[in-house]
C-alpha cells in the first residue's frame, strides 16, 4: 500500500459544497446521502450562493477520501442538486459565527473585557441593563477559547453557527452553470470529477 | 392508444385553454406520455382519480389488483417486458405504504416506473388526518425523485418531469403525491408539454474519447479477457451493439442476474452466470482474468463475493451510465463513462477482431466439470423426486426459449437463472437487487400486458408465492393468461439451505405448511394441476402451455435439495464450492 492509499483511507475533516436548486424537500434528500451510511454530518449551512435561484449548502464531515468521493457522487445523483465538491481544510477559507450572552453586571466588574475582545476579535452587539451580547467568528479553536473563559465568568448562553467555507481556486458558480446548462442541453455534464 | 395520444397532442399544439380538474389532467399526463394500462386500487384519496377515470375508460386501461404490493410489481413487471414507463396507482396512507417494497424493488432494480398517490386535503397536512401518511419523506430514500402536489396548476409540469425522469438516464422510481384539493380543483388547462430537460439533473454523463482510447488499449493487449454484463445492456437497448462488441473481440462473456438474456443462452460466447449460485467458470476465471470489462452492471456483493479478493489481478474497464457506479465498490483502471449503447460502439470500432480460443476453452473445460458434479444430476435426475432443473428442463422443451420467464426469489430464482433457455431480450423478469419475495405473481401480470403477444410464465416456490397470492384473482377478474409454476419442497427453500450448510441444519421456521395449491387456483377459476411423478412432467407442462388462460401447475420437488455451485457469503470467487 502507498502513501497515497494511507491518505485516501484515513478520516479527516471535509467541507461539502453543493450548490443546488430551492426546492422543499431537498435538504432532507441531501441528509439521507449521510445518514444512510450512517456518517455524521457534524454541521450543516444552506445560504443563497452567488447565482440568483440557486442555493448553497456547506456540509463537514470527517471521513475518508475513498468515502468522500463516493459521497459527492451519490449527491450529484440527487435531481435538483446541480453540482458538489469536496475540499479538505486547506482548500477553503471557513468562519463559524459564536454568540455569548453575559451578565451585564459581571462584564462591568470584568477589568480585562476591553484585552479579552482584543484578543478574540469579539464585538459587542448588544447591551442591556442585565445582559450583554458578544459576536465573534472565526476557526473553531478561536471560538471556543472566548467560550473557556466566558464560562468562567458565568456565561448565560451560548450558539455556535454551522461552518461557512469559500473554496479558494474556484472561479464562482455563474460561469460554471452556464457551462452546465449547455452541457445538459446537448450532451449530459461531465460527470464525475470531485476537485474540478 | 396511438390515435388517443394523438388527439391530446393536438389539442396541445391547438393551445386550447379550457377549465379542467386535476384529476383530469393526471388522465391526460397519462395519455400524452403513451401510457396503455396502469395497475392499482381505488380509496379514499384517490377517487376524484377514479371518477374521472370512468370517462376514460376507453383511453386508458385500469387493472384492478388486490393489493397495492401487487400494483407496483405489475408496473414493474410491465416496464420490464415493454421497456416503457410502468405506472401504479394508490390511495394515501396504507395505499401508499403498501408500494414501499415495490418502489425500492424497482429502485434498486433500475426500473422505470411512476407511482402516483393519493394524499389528504393540503389543508390536512401535517394533522395526523384519517389516512394521512408521509410519503414524501417515507420514499425519499428509494426513488429517484418524488414530489408533492398541492395545486392543480402544477399537474402537467410535474407529471412530465416524472416521467422524463423516470425513463432517461439510469431509469429508476418516482412518486407523485397528489393532494385531494388538487385533484378536485378546476384550473385553465393550458395542455402537456413532455419534458425533456432539467437544470439539475444529467441523465447522460459525457463520453470521453480518452477513455474510450484507453479501454480499446487495454482489450487489445489482453490475453484472457473477460466481459461480465448487467442490465445496462438491456435497459440502454444495446443488445446488438454489445453483440456485435463481443464477437469482434471474442470475449467469453458472464451475466448478472438481470443482464440475463440480452443475448441468447446459445451464444457461443456465453459463458454463464456470476456469483453466489452463478456458473463455475465464470467466477473461478474472474479471478484469472488479466481485463475485466463490466458493462452496465454494478459489482453487487452477490457478484463479487469477497470484495478485497475479487479480481485482484485485473485491470478492470467499467462502462456505466451512472458515474456513482464507478469505482464505488470496484475501482476502475479505465472508466467509460456514458450510455453503453453509444460507447459500445465507439469501443468495437477500436478494438482488433481476436478470438481467444484457448482461453475460451478454459471455460469450456471448467464447464464440463461442473456438468458433471452439478448440472447432470440436477436437470437429468433417474431416481428421487423431481428436481427444480428437471421442471425447467422440460419448460425449456415446450417453450424453445421464447416464453417471458418471471421467477420469485430463493431457490426457485437461483435454479431458473441458471437452467432457464432465452432467445430474446426482455425475456428474464425477477427481483434481483432487493429479493423481494411475493415479486413474481403480479410482475408476472404486467408482464403479460407489457408483451401481450408472448407466453409468460411465472416460476415461484411455495414460500413466495403465498406472499402475493390473492394477485389470483386479478388474474382471474382480467383473465390474464399467465402460466403459474409452484415448485413447492415445502421449505422456504434457500433459507434451509443456509441453515443445513451453516446452522448445523437447524430448521429455525424454514418449514412450510401450504394449503392445496389446485384447489386454490380452482376457486378462483383457474385451471391447474399437481404433478409429484416423473413420469407426469412432460404432459402437464404441454396441458399447461397448451390450456386457453392462466394455469397454475404445481411440481412437488425434493424436499432438502441445494443450489449449486455456491460462493458463501463472506467467501472469496476462488472458494467456489461444487457440492
Amino acid at each position: 500500500m502507498n502513501g497515497m492509499d494511507e491518505q485516501a483511507k484515513s478520516k479527516q475533516e471535509f467541507n461539502i459544497t453543493v450548490y443546488t436548486e430551492d426546492h422543499v424537500g431537498l435538504l432532507n434528500q441531501i441528509a439521507i446521502i449521510f445518514t444512510r451510511r450512517k456518517i455524521n454530518i457534524e454541521s450543516l449551512n444552506t445560504s443563497p450562493s452567488e447565482v440568483g435561484g440557486i442555493h448553497r449548502v456547506c456540509i463537514l464531515i470527517s471521513e475518508t477520501e475513498d468515502m468522500v468521493t463516493k459521497l459527492v457522487r451519490q449527491l450529484e445523483k440527487l435531481i435538483g442538486v446541480i453540482k458538489a465538491y469536496a475540499h479538505s481544510n486547506e482548500d477553503v477559507i471557513w468562519q463559524e459565527l459564536a454568540l455569548y450572552k453575559m451578565s451585564t453586571c459581571i462584564i462591568k466588574e470584568l477589568l480585562n473585557v476591553e484585552r479579552l475582545l482584543r484578543t478574540y476579535g469579539a464585538r459587542v452587539i448588544l447591551i442591556r441593563e442585565n445582559y450583554t451580547v458578544f459576536e465573534a467568528s472565526g476557526h473553531r479553536a478561536e471560538t471556543d477559547n472566548l467560550l473557556n473563559i466566558l464560562q468562567e465568568h458565568g456565561l448565560i448562553e451560548f450558539v455556535r453557527s454551522a461552518r461557512v467555507a469559500i473554496i479558494k481556486n474556484s472561479d464562482g458558480f455563474n460561469a460554471r452553470l452556464n457551462e452546465f446548462e449547455r452541457l445538459t442541453t446537448i450532451v449530459g455534464e461531465a460527470a464525475g470529477n470531485v476537485n474540478e | 392508444m396511438e390515435t388517443a395520444q394523438q388527439e391530446v397532442l393536438t389539442a396541445i399544439q391547438k393551445s386550447e385553454t379550457k377549465q379542467v380538474s386535476g384529476s383530469v389532467a393526471i388522465l391526460e399526463a397519462l395519455v400524452a406520455e403513451g401510457v396503455d394500462v396502469m395497475f392499482g386500487v381505488p380509496g379514499g384519496a384517490t377517487i376524484a382519480i377514479y371518477d374521472a377515470l370512468y370517462d376514460y375508460k376507453e383511453k386508458l386501461e385500469h387493472i384492478l389488483v388486490r393489493h397495492e404490493q401487487g400494483a407496483i410489481h405489475a408496473a414493474q413487471g410491465y416496464a420490464r417486458t415493454s421497456g416503457k414507463v410502468g405506472v401504479a396507482l394508490a390511495t394515501s396512507g396504507p395505499g401508499a405504504t403498501n408500494m414501499i417494497t415495490g418502489i425500492a424493488d424497482a429502485m434498486i432494480d433500475s426500473t422505470p416506473v411512476v407511482c402516483i398517490t393519493g394524499q389528504v386535503y393540503a389543508h390536512l397536512l401535517g394533522s395526523d388526518a384519517f389516512q394521512e401518511t408521509d410519503i414524501i419523506n417515507i420514499s425519499a430514500p428509494i426513488t429517484k425523485w418524488n414530489y408533492q402536489i398541492t395545486n392543480a396548476e402544477d399537474i402537467p409540469a410535474v407529471l412530465a418531469k416524472a416521467f422524463h425522469i423516470a425513463r432517461s438516464g439510469r431509469p429508476g422510481a418516482v412518486l407523485i403525491d397528489i393532494t385531494k384539493n388538487a385533484q378536485l380543483q378546476m384550473f385553465d388547462y393550458k395542455g402537456y408539454v413532455k419534458c425533456d430537460h432539467i437544470r439539475s439533473y444529467r441523465p447522460k454523463p459525457m463520453i470521453r474519447d480518452s477513455y474510450i482510447q484507453q479501454a480499446a488499449d487495454l482489450i487489445n493487449l489482453a490475453k484472457k479477457p473477460l466481459v461480465v454484463w448487467g442490465q445496462g445492456v438491456i435497459l440502454g437497448g444495446a443488445e446488438n451493439e454489445f453483440k456485435s462488441f463481443i464477437e469482434k473481440a471474442g470475449i467469453p462473456s458472464a451475466w448478472t442476474i438481470l443482464g440475463l438474456g440480452a443475448i441468447p443462452t446459445d451464444h457461443q460466447l456465453n459463458v454463464g452466470m456470476l456469483g453466489m449460485h452463478g456458473n463455475y467458470a465464470p467466477n473461478v476465471l474472474t479471478n484469472e482474468c488479466d481485463v475485466l470489462i463490466a458493462v452496465g452492471m454494478r459489482f453487487d456483493d452477490r457478484v463479487t463475493g469477497r470484495l478485497d479478493k475479487y479480481a485482484k489481478q485485473a485491470k478492470v474497464v467499467h462502462l456505466d451510465i451512472d458515474p456513482a457506479e464507478i469505482d464505488k465498490n470496484v475501482k476502475s483502471t479505465v472508466p467509460v463513462w456514458g450510455d453503453c449503447k453509444e460507447t459500445l460502439p465507439m469501443l468495437t470500432a477500436l478494438i482488433e477482431q481476436k478470438d481467444h480460443t484457448d482461453w475460451l476453452e478454459k471455460f469450456r473445460t471448467l464447464y464440463r466439470d461442473e456438468f458433471t458434479i452439478v448440472i447432470d444430476p440436477e436437470v437429468n435426475p433417474v431416481s428421487g423426486e423431481i428436481t427444480m432443473g428437471e421442471v425447467i428442463r422440460h419448460l425449456n422443451t415446450v417453450t424453445n426459449g421464447d416464453a417471458v420467464i418471471v421467477t420469485d426469489v430463493g431457490q426457485n430464482q437461483m435454479v431458473a437463472s441458471r437452467y432457464v433457455k432465452f432467445n430474446k431480450t426482455r425475456s428474464n423478469v425477477t427481483s434481483g437487487g432487493l429479493g423481494t419475495m411475493g415479486f413474481a405473481l403480479p410482475a408476472a401480470i404486467g408482464a403479460k400486458y407489457g408483451a401481450p403477444e408472448r407466453p409468460v410464465i411465472t416460476i415461484a416456490g411455495d414460500g413466495g408465492f403465498q406472499m402475493t397470492l390473492q394477485e389470483l384473482g386479478t388474474i382471474m377478474q382480467n383473465k390474464v393468461d399467465v402460466k403459474i409454476i409452484v415448485l413447492n419442497n415445502r421449505y422456504l427453500g434457500m433459507i434451509r439451505q443456509w441453515q443445513e450448510m451453516f446452522n448445523d441444519s437447524r430448521y429455525s421456521f424454514s418449514d412450510l405448511e401450504s394449503p392445496d395449491f389446485v384447489t386454490l387456483a380452482a376457486s378462483y377459476r383457474i385451471a391447474g394441476k399437481c404433478v409429484s411423478d416423473r413420469d407426469d412432467l412432460p404432459a402437464a407442462l404441454d396441458e399447461m402451455m397448451n390450456s386457453k388462460g392462466p394455469y397454475l401447475l404445481e411440481v412437488m420437488v425434493t424436499k432438502e435439495n441445494n443450489v449449486f455451485p455456491m460462493v458463501p457469503q463472506g467467501y472469496s470467487l476462488s472458494e467456489i464450492l461444487l457440492k
